[in-house]
């Protein structure tokens, strides 16, 4: 924990991204090149044919969908017990970069299940707990604009992010679970294809560098807003 | 690289178009806010 205060505060926070970021952005730009390069070399699946090509795109924003959204728990969790205010800028700055992630899951998956199942949707636990997401990160965005005293939004956005955290796991073990037309584990099970498992891990980091470093220009730009707004009291008081 | 989609392009292109344009579109708009930021931030410290 003491590790975490350290960074934590607004100015460490400054200083440390300042120095990662330039590599976050790097990683991302070597990370989604190659994706794209190998994912695009790469042949035919003997099932799906070229539509194997969604896999790359549809996975990792699906992933990072539901893993922003732990990030915005833990945050949450942070922001809640321990009430360190860089915790609510974090977990706020999330929130757009989740539920775009969400929707690109969603729009994707789609794409790839209109020529894969026939159509391009069905209430089955995995997509509807999935479109949930999406609502979960609307209604999170949306608390934190209605309420206009910035601490008690906090709070109240941090409850809501904690109590949909259920949702995730929901999501995640729905293809278990339940009868599902969306396919089970593939990765983890080891039945992807070399030849499709480097395009689809090099764009997993990709979109992960990329979340990085948009979700650290968010924060540092909150903190400069915040600086803005107390400096703009200062002179009218 | 292989551009031929075969009979799925009407999918696949698709996909791979709005993800572009979310993705550079939500960077493109966080380096944005980023310089608005710094730029209202440097003019009230000037003050």
């Amino acid at each position: 924990m003491n590790f975490l205060f350290r960074y934590a505060n607004p100015h460490e926070f400054m200083r440390l991204s300042g120095v990662v970021l330039p590599f976050t952005v790097i990683g991302t730009a070597l990370c989604l090149g190659a994706g794209l390069y190998l994912g695009f070399s790469a042949p035919p699946d003997y099932q799906q044919g070229r539509t194997v090509l969604i896999l790359f795109i549809h996975v990792p924003a699906a992933t990072m969908a539901m893993g922003v959204y732990g990030a915005i728990a833990v945050c949450s969790l942070l922001s809640l017990v321990w009430r360190h205010p860089l915790s609510d800028i974090a977990a706020r700055a999330a929130a757009p970069l989740g539920a775009l992630f969400t929707v690109l899951g969603l729009v994707t998956g789609s794409l790839w299940g209109k020529p894969m199942w026939g159509t391009y949707w069905v209430w089955d636990a995995r997509l509807t707990s999935f479109l949930l997401l999406l609502f979960l990160y609307v209604g999170y965005l949306a608390l934190w604009n209605a309420i206009e005293d910035e601490t008690r939004a906090a709070r109240a956005a941090a409850i809501l992010a904690l109590v949909g955290a259920v949702n995730i796991p929901i999501i995640k073990f729905s293809v278990n679970w339940w009868n599902t037309l969306h396919q089970g584990e593939t990765i983890t099970s080891g039945k992807l294809a070399p030849v499709f498992l480097a395009p689809f891990l090099l764009m997993m980091a990709g979109y992960g560098f990329l979340f990085v470093s948009l979700w650290m220009v968010r924060i540092r730009t909150s903190i400069l807003e915040r600086r803005a707004r107390s400096l703009m009291q200062q002179g009218a008081a | 690289m292989n551009f031929d989609m075969g009979l799925y392009g009407a999918y696949i292109w698709p996909a791979y178009g709005i993800s572009a344009i979310v993705l550079i579109g939500v960077t493109l708009w966080s380096i944005a806010a980023w310089r608005r930021a710094k730029a209202k931030l440097s003019r009230l410290e000037k003050k």
